[in-house]
């Protein structure tokens, strides 16, 4: 496992050596989050100069002009209106016990989705919204969701919404367990897994705004920005964690279980690199 | 006809996704054209075409295949760029020896093909 580990490290060094300019500083023997923020997001600005800093929000559309017009024409007849609806709706409605899902959060779940994920000193883990709003519905005596789509879907695409504009504001709290769970996502982000032999930072840093068969390849910087999206190919919502697991599988890899520790940390890392970026969910994809 | 438009349009994109890097094993869509070659060079393309197997127009665009990506080079001129035969086999194999950061999968290495079936491939592109 160790000697993995540091293969992979190893590997990420040479990696950053022939990139040229290096999404994260690997070498650095102390993990440092601000320097890795810098220079993730000077990777994809020098990358990309034609591309406005908060359009890279928009997946594959920041990528390829065709699509952009396509996008500006479908955001008018928005495709996640009905997950909208079904969020606001859930938020509201009264649990058995009379409480409902906006009284577990901050502003009533309005406005917030920028704070999130977040490192829970006291569980001493990462709390993306998603297992945030399993944990309120199981402390409700409630049944929780399921992660991939439909009610999950909706209300973290209703937070999305009211959060629209607002910048990511992660932060890593004084505490060794939290840059670890960030060293951790890192980690996961740039190891090569399966039989493809792909990390993520294979297609989405590596290869952003090229086709892999007929799909342009989305940038990590502001990757999670748009999430939960609605996919034509899905012929519905999917959120993070149905993402994550999708790209796992595309590789031929055995994805993990959603909201696994690993997906947390990664996601952690991925929105902490995207601070500054704008909330711009739900998104609707091609 | 917009509607039209989008609705082919996601029809496409859909294919696309399922059969993506092969996923789905799905059959090669496009057919070896076996009329006048060798019948390596057609077992040779069918291997590079199809979606469970080499699946290289996923990055590659090849002379006779379609929906191709754009991540790796298009494959043209390769007789004349490495005359040498056990070049493309050791490209094939495991390009990480000549590239360590490429992005091509190691087909011989990670046993996504057989020797016997990269040595058709070569044919393949030996043609090209
Ligand atoms: C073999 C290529 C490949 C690998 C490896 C890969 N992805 Fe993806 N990813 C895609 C494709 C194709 C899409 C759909 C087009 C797009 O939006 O980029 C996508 C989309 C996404 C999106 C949604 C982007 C958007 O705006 O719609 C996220 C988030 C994402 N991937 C995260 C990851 C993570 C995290 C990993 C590693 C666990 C990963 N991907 C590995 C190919 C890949
Ligand atoms: C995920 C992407 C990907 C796939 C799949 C892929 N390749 Fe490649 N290939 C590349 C890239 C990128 C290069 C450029 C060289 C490098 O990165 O080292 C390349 C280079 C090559 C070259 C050298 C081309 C030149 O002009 O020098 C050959 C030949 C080749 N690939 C054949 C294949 C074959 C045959 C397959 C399928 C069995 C395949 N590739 C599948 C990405 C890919």
């Amino acid at each position: 496992m160790r000697r993995l580990a540091g293969m992979a490290m190893a590997g990420l060094a040479v990696a950053v050596a022939l990139l040229g300019a290096p999404p994260v500083v690997m070498a650095a023997d102390t993990p440092n989050p601000p320097a890795d923020l810098k220079a993730f997001q000077k990777f994809f600005k020098d990358k990309f100069p034609k591309v406005k800093f908060e359009d890279f929000v928009n997946g594959p559309y920041s990528m390829d002009e065709g699509l952009y017009k396509q996008w500006k024409e479908k955001e008018e007849f928005p495709p996640y209106e009905f997950a909208l609806d079904l969020g606001k709706e859930l938020m509201a409605k009264p649990f058995k016990n009379g409480k409902t899902l906006a009284d577990c959060f901050p502003n009533k779940g309005v406005g917030v989705r920028q704070d999130y994920p977040y490192f829970d000193t006291k569980q001493g883990k990462v709390i993306t919204l998603e297992l945030a709003v399993n944990q309120c519905l199981e402390a409700n005596g409630e049944q929780p969701y399921s992660y991939v789509k439909d009610e999950m879907a909706g209300v973290t695409a209703y937070m999305a919404y009211t959060s629209r504009g607002k910048v990511f504001d992660v932060k890593i709290p004084d505490d060794p367990r939290a840059l670890a769970a960030y060293e951790n996502g890192k980690r996961y982000f740039y190891t090569r897994r399966g039989q493809l032999n792909f990390s993520c930072a294979t297609c989405h840093v590596q290869s952003p705004g090229e086709r892999i068969r007929a799909e342009v390849l989305a940038p990590a910087l502001g990757i999670l920005n748009a999430m939960p999206i609605y996919r034509s190919e899905w012929s519905g919502m999917g959120t993070t964690s149905r993402r994550f697991t999708s790209c796992n599988s595309q590789v031929r890899g055995v994805p993990l279980k959603p909201q696994d520790e690993e997906y947390r940390d990664l996601e952690y890392y991925l929105s902490y690199v995207s601070n500054g970026l704008p909330i711009s969910g739900p998104g609707a994809r091609p | 006809m917009r509607m039209n438009f989008l609705a082919g349009q996601s029809r496409v994109r859909t294919t696309a996704l399922l059969v993506l890097l092969g996923l789905a094993g799905a059959p090669a869509i496009a057919q070896a054209q076996s009329a006048n070659v060798a019948p390596n060079v057609a077992e040779g393309q069918k291997l590079a075409f199809d979606r469970s197997k080499g699946n290289c127009l996923t990055c590659h665009d090849i002379k006779g295949g379609d929906l191709a990506g754009t991540i790796g080079p298009p494959l043209v001129d390769i007789k004349s760029k490495y005359p040498d035969r056990k070049e493309l086999v050791a490209i094939v194999s495991d390009e990480t020896k000549r590239n360590p950061t490429t992005v091509m999968p190691p087909f011989g290495r990670n046993h996504i093909l057989t020797e016997q079936e990269i040595s058709v491939v070569v044919d393949f592109l030996q043609t090209l």
